[in-house]
């Protein structure tokens, strides 16, 4: 063997660092750290801009959470039937994985439905009424871009994890690559359970 | 491939800590008291939460430190950015 192969094969590792089963775990994790950065900035920005303003109204009496709460147990709800999905794939069972992961992608297309009901009667019904439309008050601004963001992470893991249904269906994955899939979905709870806060309930 | 060797954790055990503290959250918003507790109580619920489906269904637990520094990072540059905000936040 060269000397530069010897280097090379040195310089690098076989055995992720952080995750040594896996190196797309570790991608995923740096992924959705950089992606937590997004959302930092997106949440911070909108509480200095309330933080600022005079008359930012009570979220709650505009917004109204009850729809928004049943949308925060959805997706509380996919998440662990995510979890599910993954331990019977590590146990080789493959109705009990194509059941629980079906079900997760269909929750989150309930929560997307639920979401574009929300967002149809708030623009043509709600934030007119109260006088704060999209052009008139920066609460209408914050709001949809934060959940805007937050929906189109949803879509994308309505996406991404019927890819992965069909790609074990396939036999092209298995039980690592639903864990991965699994960090995503899990994320994209995370940041809900973080907004329903935030831009809900506070 | 190594398959996971951590135990498994007990996940309806924490769908129902996580469906309680929704439930304790909606129950805060609706309580006549201080609105400064309210902001105290909803972040720490939300917070709890957070970690709850990090550490466990994100598995974090059983993951190396290392990992929950990397998990860990956005947080600490929102603090960041927060405070080097701080003169528009409260000009003086």
């Amino acid at each position: 063997m060269s000397e530069a192969a010897a280097i090379h094969a040195v310089v690098e590792p076989q055995e992720s660092p952080l995750t040594p089963e896996s190196w797309g775990k570790l991608g995923m994790w740096l992924f959705l750290a950089g992606d937590a950065m997004s959302f930092g900035c997106l949440i911070v920005g909108y509480g200095i801009l309330r933080h600022a303003s005079a008359n930012w109204p009570v979220p709650k009496d505009v917004l109204g959470i009850n729809l928004t709460a049943f949308m925060t147990f959805l997706l509380i709800v996919s998440s662990v039937t995510m979890v599910l999905s993954l331990s019977a794939i590590q146990k080789h069972d493959m109705a009990r994985f194509k059941k629980f992961l079906g079900l997760t992608i269909l929750g989150g297309l309930i929560f997307l439905g639920c979401q574009a009901y929300e967002w149809t009667h708030l623009i043509t019904e709600r934030l007119p009424e109260v006088g704060l439309s999209f052009s008139t008050h920066l609460f209408a601004t914050t709001f949809f871009i934060l959940t805007g963001f937050h929906g189109m992470h949803v879509t994308g893991g309505v996406i991404y994890n019927s890819c992965v249904l069909a790609a074990v269906t396939r036999g092209r994955y298995e039980a690592k690559h639903v864990e991965i899939a699994g960090l995503y979905w899990h994320f994209v709870d995370l940041v809900w359970i973080l907004i329903f806060t935030f831009v809900y309930l506070l | 491939m190594a398959e996971t060797t951590h135990p498994e954790p007990n996940y309806i055990g924490v769908f129902w800590w996580l469906l309680i503290l929704t439930i304790l959250e909606i129950a805060v918003v609706y309580t006549p008291i201080a609105k400064m507790v309210i902001a105290v109580m909803l972040v720490t619920l939300a917070v709890t939460k957070a970690a709850l489906v990090a550490m466990y269904f994100m598995h974090l637990r059983f993951e190396r430190r290392t990992l929950a520094l990397v998990a860990l990072s956005p947080f600490v540059l929102c603090v960041f950015l927060i405070l080097m905000l701080t003169p528009d936040i409260f000009p003086h």
